[in-house]
């Protein structure tokens, strides 16, 4: 369990957080998920102890941490760029911890092959750095912050180094490995797909502040705001409100159209679109449309909805919300 | 003649103090220039090199070979041993070591002072780490005997002392620890410390452990050159020095001493020691630098 309360950062001018309070249950696996400069890395490496708070406190598991060095914070950190001791071999990397702490050489042993088999670099173990692709660098950097059994485990964009595929591979690794050693873990990503791949938790970040915290499920389906709709999944305008591209329903028909969003409370209406382009993409169909008001957007069907309205570039249809996000119930501010 | 000739010898393998990276041929081992395919210029270039290299190093070598062995292997023998002589190695070899490893300690300093902390004054600070390289080495030697001399205005009396040596020589070796360290450091991932850190280790545990295996190689590089660079230096020494044999003497002043009493091949003896020397301190840091080199770079 790992508490801030109301963490303030600056770096001059720039406040990296303003005011930030964040519960982060233990044993739970959560992302901090926001674009540059929102502050994710700051808490993160606030929590970690690497960046002093200019005010607040941090709580790691009842005790508090707050000006404590990280070095007594029993954390383990996972950097972007690996930060392998490069001078060492894959064994003394993992070892580094545990001989620092001066456990007996058979306990370190014993440990270090216990977790090299666990990220799957066993027979790795005399390689130094250079010799290991980054995936596997990663993974070695993962065993090292474990070996020390740290209390909470801390990833600043530990796969933003790494091509795409690795990193798919990689983020669901992390996904079994956490389901395995239930180590609390907070990511740091800006990678609104990875966060929703592998995190019970997620907190959207903006400007310093934390936009909304909840299940990934919560915030994909009821965004507290504008930002975090945007920021987490795809969206589409209709007449000026973001809506889902799978939640707008194209018909040919006008008058079924306006029938049927007569019946959506709060409904941002019904608008006239020409079909631009019509895009299959395997299961789903994506329908590239302007509005009258000349304004673009993108929706996506299913394929059997694609065969069934038959639609052709230039010719035209009814756009309109299936039904409403929450957001605009508790927000009135939201619907315009 | 010879007494330049090896002087030259060791001064010909410093860094240039312009350029904060190491020159291609430097023994810093940190990028390995990728390998480039044979172009259709090669034979021309290649039989420049050799040309230019034999000229101006490996003919004067030769020649000084031969000067040196003129009395046969007894007279090297005895040139080499005569008491003088190898008092004068002795004192250059001992002093060179004191000050190669001053300079690993003070170079590493100033290389991290330089690197990691802000102060006023920084610049100049940067530039004047410099000064040894591109003042005429006599102009140290006048300068230290001013301040250090005997009408040293702070009382400090290193004439004529083998304080004196040291203290020349680690003037004019200054540039060559801090200028080999200074870009490891500032390439260093502060990253690499804070996972240190946050493994649970102390200051002391991250310089020892991480910091200083990093430096190593760039500091290794360093004192061997400041060595081989005392070795040979001749100009810092004359006049602070006091060139009392077999006591503050060093190898290059006898060598002038021999040709002034017109025993040239007594001085090629010497001469072919330092050579020897410098050599091979050269020759064991490409094998301490291509070593480190390929444990990092290894694919």
């Amino acid at each position: 369990m790992i508490t801030v309360t109301g963490a303030h950062k600056s770096y001059g001018t720039f406040k990296a957080l303003d005011g930030v309070s964040v519960d982060i249950p233990a044993g739970s696996l959560t992302a901090l998920l926001g674009p540059s400069g929102s502050g994710k890395s700051t808490l993160l490496r606030s929590i970690a102890g690497l960046e002093d708070l200019d005010g607040g406190s941090v709580v790691i598991n009842g005790k508090d941490v707050t000006g404590i060095p990280p070095q007594q914070r029993g954390i383990g950190f996972v950097f972007q760029h690996y930060a392998a001791f490069k001078h060492m071999t894959v064994r003394d990397n993992v070892a580094f911890g545990l001989t620092i702490r001066k456990r007996p050489k058979a306990e370190i042993a014993r440990k270090v092959d216990e977790l090299l088999e666990i990220v799957g670099l066993d027979g790795f173990q005399h390689r130094y750095p250079a010799q290991l692709s980054g995936g596997q660098r990663q993974r070695m950097a993962l065993a090292r912050a474990l070996a020390v059994d740290p209390e909470v485990l801390l990833l600043d964009e530990p796969f933003g180094a790494l091509d795409a595929q690795v990193r798919a591979d990689l983020r669901r690794w992390l996904r079994r490995l956490h389901d395995e050693v239930h180590v609390t873990t907070v990511l740091v990503t800006h990678d609104q797909e990875e966060a929703l791949d592998v995190a019970d938790r997620i907190a959207v970040l903006n400007k310093g502040r934390i936009e909304q915290i909840g299940d990934p499920e919560v915030l994909y389906d009821r965004p507290a705001n504008d930002f975090v709709m945007s920021f987490l999944g795809q969206v589409a305008h209709v007449n000026g409100r973001l809506v889902r591209p799978h939640d707008i329903v194209l018909t040919r028909d006008r008058n079924e159209a306006y029938a049927a969003d007569a019946a959506v409370k709060g409904s941002p209406g019904v608008i006239t679109a020409r079909v631009d382009r019509v895009v299959r993409l395997g299961f789903e169909v994506r329908v590239e449309l302007t509005a009258d008001s000349s304004e673009q957007l993108e929706v996506q069907v299913t394929r059997a909805a694609a065969e069934a309205l038959a639609l052709d570039p230039g010719e035209t249809v009814y756009a309109r919300a299936a039904h409403t996000p929450d957001a605009w119930e508790t927000d009135p501010a939201l619907a315009i | 003649m010879t007494a330049t000739a090896s002087a030259g010898l060791a001064g010909g393998t410093h860094v240039s103090p312009a350029e904060p990276r190491p020159g291609p041929d430097s023994l810093v081992p940190h990028h390995a220039p990728p390998a480039q395919r044979p172009s259709r210029g090669r034979p021309y270039a290649t039989g420049l090199v050799t040309l230019w290299l034999s000229v101006v190093v490996l003919l004067p070598l030769a020649a000084l070979a031969v000067t040196s062995t003129e009395d046969g292997w007894g007279g090297f023998w005895s040139a080499l041993t005569a008491p003088s002589a190898l008092a004068a190695l002795r004192v250059t070899v001992l002093v060179s070591a004191v000050v190669a490893l001053l300079n690993a300690v003070m170079g590493t300093l100033i290389a991290w002072v330089l690197v990691r902390d802000d102060f006023p004054g920084k610049g100049l600070v940067n530039v004047l780490i410099d000064l040894p390289f591109a003042l005429p080495t006599i102009v140290a030697s006048i300068v230290l005997l001013s301040l250090y001399g005997p009408d040293s205005p702070i009382h400090v009396h290193f004439n004529a002392t083998r304080y004196g040596l040291v203290v020349a020589l680690a003037f004019v070796t200054l540039p060559f620890v801090v200028r080999s360290v200074q870009p490891v450091l500032i390439e260093a991932d502060k990253e690499v410390e804070e996972a240190a850190a946050s493994l649970g280790a102390g200051g002391v545990t991250i310089f020892r452990r991480v910091i200083l295996p990093t430096l190593a190689p760039a500091m290794i590089s360093g004192t061997g050159l400041a060595f081989a660079r005392a070795i040979g230096e001749f100009g810092s020494v004359v006049l602070i020095g006091g060139n009392i044999p077999r006591h503050t003497q060093v190898a290059s002043q006898y060598i002038q001493q021999q040709i002034e009493i017109d025993q040239p091949v007594n001085a090629a003896v010497i001469s072919v020691a330092l050579l020897v020397i410098a050599f091979a301190t050269l020759f064991l840091l490409r094998i301490a630098s291509s070593r480190s080199l390929r444990r990092e770079t290894a694919s």
